[in-house]
């Protein structure tokens, strides 16, 4: 019979939303959860790659700061983290929003793969710098940050390589701030307007109080 | 085989809360018997359904007491429960009917000779004639409700337990998937625990009947002494149960005042809102109201379809009058509805607004409008309200619309007010939509497309699942739209709806193959209706 | 064993019936429809090593040629797939137009106008890039339209020996796919009935994002009743059973060996030609 005993925290005063689940091992439920925000998420990345065409064309006059949006291909990871809190969340759920975006159709095919591959580690890497125990909004922003940066390289690598290299490093300052602000900050005021709705009781995230 | 159940002080309360889900309670079900679940919205039926089930996620909450199958702690990994919960969509596994089916015997380890052989049993049991590679994604929400049931059936688990299992499909087709389920429950023998709002479905079928409110069981018995008795009636009627041949619920679902003079008070019966057609109700004369929306020579179709879902629509839609569009599944319901609310286009004809409605908009059709200047002429309620809330509070979502239709500040203030009183929701004003109950949310939905006051209403399904109380409060509200104005034109199964709005109906032929044709519901009960509703028989 | 049904046998029975959770149909059970899953995946794989080590128009042009040479081989509804892939050549478009802008400007110029300017060098490597994304989506969208959920579940555990709980947990969640993509249409449609779609471009925006917010909690609540529905089915038990053997064939060697030559026949040729560009070590 599942049982909750007083939660484990780091610091007596932090809000309860901020507080690690009371195990690392996986449930059923936070594996299905992961991959369905993957899913959604790697729907949306397709979505929004099809509506912004408009958008991206205005960055085209300078494309190294189509960086400035391109922060949002690593949501899935900061998003994954703060709200299922176990190890792997991140780098699972944004995996499989880039296979989702693959298979949905990207003209960057199955390189995706790779990519989400990366932005998954760098958002992961930060989660498990913290022990999996303290998740906050600086906690998920560096993650962010992390996953942009892992992002910008490996884009400079496999699809910018013909720029030159003012351009390429344009396009990762671009792209680091836009995850810091996108996919930090932003995943994290989403997971908590995701709260608010009721519709995370089954995770430790869910705790409105 | 079955297996008891018996509960001692057990509780559940989930983790951000004070208040137990459920409980404490103490509850004996004998092993065999099959009950129905009662309970006003907030006693917990659900979680102690899952709680049965072994299902309840660890880590989101704490049980206290204890809650014994056979003897034994719960723990859905023995097999020996069963469980169908409400939602079709959301409980299919695999995308194959074969593999969703063995399922839950490769989980059991059933050897494979056994688990090839039990899928077509269990297949036919449930009366899905379906091939074993048959996709998931094609099956009807009732279809699929059956499916989650063969996968139980295959299992033969000891204790089947059903949350609201045919709230989510079509009245008609839910005796079916009744049967289907006393099917199961007679070749595995086992112990069954329904929770379901719609009691006239399942009292003839059941043995036992325990009432659950939030302190713990109130009444436990024979469905006759349960509903016998006077002294739970109150309780019953707090549970928003369709309760069987009771004259107050028969007022209730009047909603306290007759849709018109002449109709009689007795468009609520035995059978709650299933109960089909009726062939006596007369809706009297109508006011003929000035025509807002015609339908020419319609035809529709999803966006990308090749094929209309149903042709041959023609009718108008006047101020204050009621129309239900009534048909089959697959009979193109809903596209039909998504297509005058301007929402898809037209496949085949026109949907044309006339000068009132028209407000001197370029276009006559309302696809062509602007979405700013369709919301506040034209509302469209979907049959999931979780999928057009935009706000992150009930006011907020009630004010949206007038506030974008220009409202002043206090109108916009004072409508929103006056629709909270309406629904109840006061307290609940600042609470997120979605995090509403199912009732709540559906209410809210229509309320929120109510409150600019838009010359027509288009809705889905609204009452779908819902419990007596919801259906009253949303018969109010459709009837004070209409009162003000506007028109409504609902697409329902729901006829105790419809005859308590006073709607005309409009016939949805659905036929396998050939294109849909459309057909005006000419019976003797809607003689004043001819010359509203015209359609032709397409075959 | 002899009761292990035969999935292969009953798909070249008959054509299998129009699933709606598909996103591509698969209208012909061909030797390709039948491979294992993960044979597919390698092929895939294999083809995106031949387009993603250079950027130049040849290795890019023989596998994307091969690519719509096999098409017929996948069993899919070209006509399906054509309506739903129409924005592939246009996002390829847009990054060969920022390639011929920011490329090395090599050659001639082409195109002056101020920022913008295209050499015959930097048009050359725009020509690449829009072969060579086209070369990485396809065959990837081709081959995992073909692959069925389940097959793929029983490949991953039973040749790759994932572990059995994370592997179906997210299959099962994959054919939520489908009901999210419809879903988004009727959010979209929702939206515009709330009058909040259409107007300025910051308000598109923001009804966006709301859409993307509903979408999010829809499908964290659809996760939760799923996961709940499989424990309910004793899932997570300890020794499951496999009603099926995931096989290979002859079929699956001649298909990873045309990859193979593909791939091969790509990189030899660029280098014959002089064309061959790898993405590191060169500039």
């Amino acid at each position: 019979m599942p049982k909750t005993t007083t939660p484990e925290s780091t610091t007596s005063t932090a809000p309860v939303h901020t507080l690690a689940p009371k195990t690392k091992s996986w449930r059923v439920v936070d594996y299905v959860t992961t991959a369905v925000l993957g899913i959604a998420v790697g729907l949306v990345f397709w979505v929004l790659a099809l509506s912004w065409k408009v958008l991206e064309l205005a960055f085209q006059a300078f494309p190294p700061s189509i960086g400035l949006i391109a922060g949002l291909w690593v949501l899935a990871g900061p998003l994954a983290g703060a709200i299922i809190r176990k190890p792997g969340a991140a780098l699972l759920c944004e995996l499989i929003a880039a296979i989702v975006e693959a298979v949905l159709g990207s003209h960057f095919g199955a390189t995706v793969l790779l990519s989400g591959f990366l932005q998954g580690l760098g958002a992961e890497l930060v989660f498990a710098a913290f022990g999996y125990k303290r998740f906050t909004l600086w906690v998920t922003s560096l993650s962010g940050v992390l996953a942009a940066a892992f992002m910008a390289v490996s884009e400079n690598i496999m699809y910018n390589a013909e720029w030159q290299f003012g351009f390429q490093a344009a396009y990762a300052v671009c792209a680091i701030v836009s995850g810091l602000v996108i996919s930090g900050i932003g995943a994290w005021y989403a997971y908590r307007a995701i709260a608010k709705t009721g519709a995370l009781s089954s995770f430790a995230s869910g705790r409105l109080r | 085989m079955a297996l008891p159940i018996t509960a001692r002080g057990y509780s559940w309360t989930h983790a951000d809360r004070d208040a137990p889900a459920v409980g404490p309670l103490d509850v004996d079900i004998p092993a065999g018997s099959t009950v129905l679940l009662l309970g006003p919205s907030g006693a917990g039926k659900t979680t102690l359904l899952h709680a049965i089930a072994g299902v309840l996620p660890s880590e989101s909450g704490e049980a206290t007491g204890e809650l014994l199958i056979g003897g034994r702690s719960t723990d859905p990994r023995r097999g020996d429960t069963g469980l169908v919960l409400q939602d079709p969509d959301s409980q299919v596994i695999f995308s194959r009917v074969g593999d969703d089916v063995a399922f839950g015997m490769e989980n059991l380890g059933v050897p494979v000779d056994d688990i090839e052989a039990r899928i077509p049993a269990s297949l036919s049991a449930l009366g899905l004639d379906l091939r074993e590679d048959h996709p998931t994604a094609a099956l009807s929400g009732g279809q699929k409700q059956r499916l989650a049931l063969a996968g139980i059936h295959a299992m033969s688990p000891e204790v089947i337990v059903l949350d609201e299992p045919t709230a989510n499909i079509d009245p008609d087709s839910a005796p079916g998937v009744r049967d289907a389920i006393l099917a199961v429950r007679a070749a595995t023998s086992a112990t069954m625990i329904v929770v379901e709002h719609r009691v006239g479905l399942w009292l003839e079928h059941v043995d036992t009947v325990i009432v659950l409110g939030r302190e713990g069981v109130v009444a436990q018995g024979a469905p006759g002494e349960v509903f016998g008795d006077p002294e739970l009636a109150e309780v019953l009627r707090e549970c928003g149960i369709w309760v069987p041949e009771d004259p107050e619920a028969a007022e209730l679902r009047s909603a306290g005042r007759a849709p018109r003079p002449d109709s009689p008070a007795h468009s609520v019966s035995e059978s709650g809102p299933d109960a089909g057609v009726r062939n006596d109700a007369q809706t009297g004369p109508r006011m003929q109201g000035e025509v807002l929306l015609r339908a020419r020579s319609l035809g529709v179709a999803r966006p990308g379809a090749s094929a209309p879902a149903a042709t041959g629509i023609d009718f108008d839609i006047r101020t204050g009058g009621a129309i239900g569009i009534v048909g089959p599944n697959g009979a193109g319901k809903s596209t039909t509805a998504l297509t005058l609310a301007g929402l898809i286009p037209e496949f085949t004809g026109e949907v044309l607004a006339e000068a009132g409605l028209r407000d001197g908009a370029k276009h006559a059709r309302p696809y062509r409008w602007p979405s700013a200047f369709l919301a506040p002429r034209i509302g469209m309620v979907f049959q999931e309200p979780a999928h057009q809330f935009l706000t992150a509070s009930v006011a907020a979502e009630l004010a949206l619309g007038p506030r974008l239709a220009g409202w002043s500040t206090e109108s916009v203030e004072s409508r929103v007010a006056e629709l909270l009183e309406v629904l109840g929701l006061g307290d609940l004003a600042e609470a997120h939509p979605q995090s509403l109950s199912g009732g709540e949310k559906r209410r809210l939905s229509v309320a929120a497309m109510l409150a600019p006051r838009p010359a027509v209403l288009i809705v889905d399904e609204p009452t779908f699942g819902q419990d007596a109380l919801t259906w009253a409060g949303l018969v109010e509200l459709f009837l004070d739209a209409l009162a003000g104005g506007s028109a409504v034109v609902a697409v329902s199964h729901d006829h105790g709806f419809l005859d308590a709005i006073g709607a005309r109906r409009f016939a949805l032929g659905g036929s396998e193959g050939a294109p849909a044709g459309a057909s005006a519901d000419r019976s003797a009960r809607r003689p004043d209706a001819h010359d509203e509703v015209r359609g032709e028989r397409v075959e | 064993m002899s009761a292990l049904s035969d999935r292969n046998a009953t798909a070249e029975a008959a054509a299998p019936v129009h699933d709606p959770g598909q996103l591509i149909p698969v209208v012909r059970s061909t030797a390709l429809v039948r491979c294992n899953p993960l044979t597919k995946i390698a092929v895939a794989l294999v083809l995106m090593i031949g387009a993603l080590l250079s950027i130049d128009l040849v290795s890019a042009g023989v596998v994307l040629a091969f690519t719509f040479l096999g098409l017929p081989a996948s069993g899919l509804d070209l006509r399906a797939a054509l309506r739903r892939l129409w924005f592939l050549p246009a996002g390829a478009l847009l990054a060969a137009w920022g390639t011929a802008i920011l490329a090395e400007k090599t050659g001639a110029v082409v195109v002056d106008l101020g920022p913008i300017l295209m050499t015959t060098g930097s048009l050359e490597a725009a020509a690449a890039i829009f072969v060579r994304a086209l070369a990485l989506a396809t065959p990837l969208i081709v081959l995992a339209s073909t692959i069925d959920p389940r097959d793929l579940a029983d490949a991953l555990i039973q040749h790759v020996r994932l572990p059995e709980v994370v592997v179906i947990s997210v299959l099962a969640a994959g054919r939520l796919l489908g009901l999210l993509v419809s879903e988004w249409q009727v959010l979209s449609m929702a939206r515009r009935a709330r009058g909040v779609a259409g107007g300025s471009l910051a308000r598109r925006t923001a009804s966006l994002f709301g859409g993307v917010f509903v979408l999010l909690v829809v499908s964290i609540r659809r996760a939760t009743t799923l996961a709940m529905a499989m424990e309910g089915r004793a899932f997570g038990r300890p020794g499951r059973m496999w009603r099926r053997r995931s096989t290979f064939g002859a079929r699956d060697l001649v298909v990873v060996a045309s990859a193979v030559a593909v791939c091969v026949l790509a990189i030899v040729s660029a280098h014959a030609l002089g064309t061959w560009n790898p993405i590191i070590g060169s500039n």
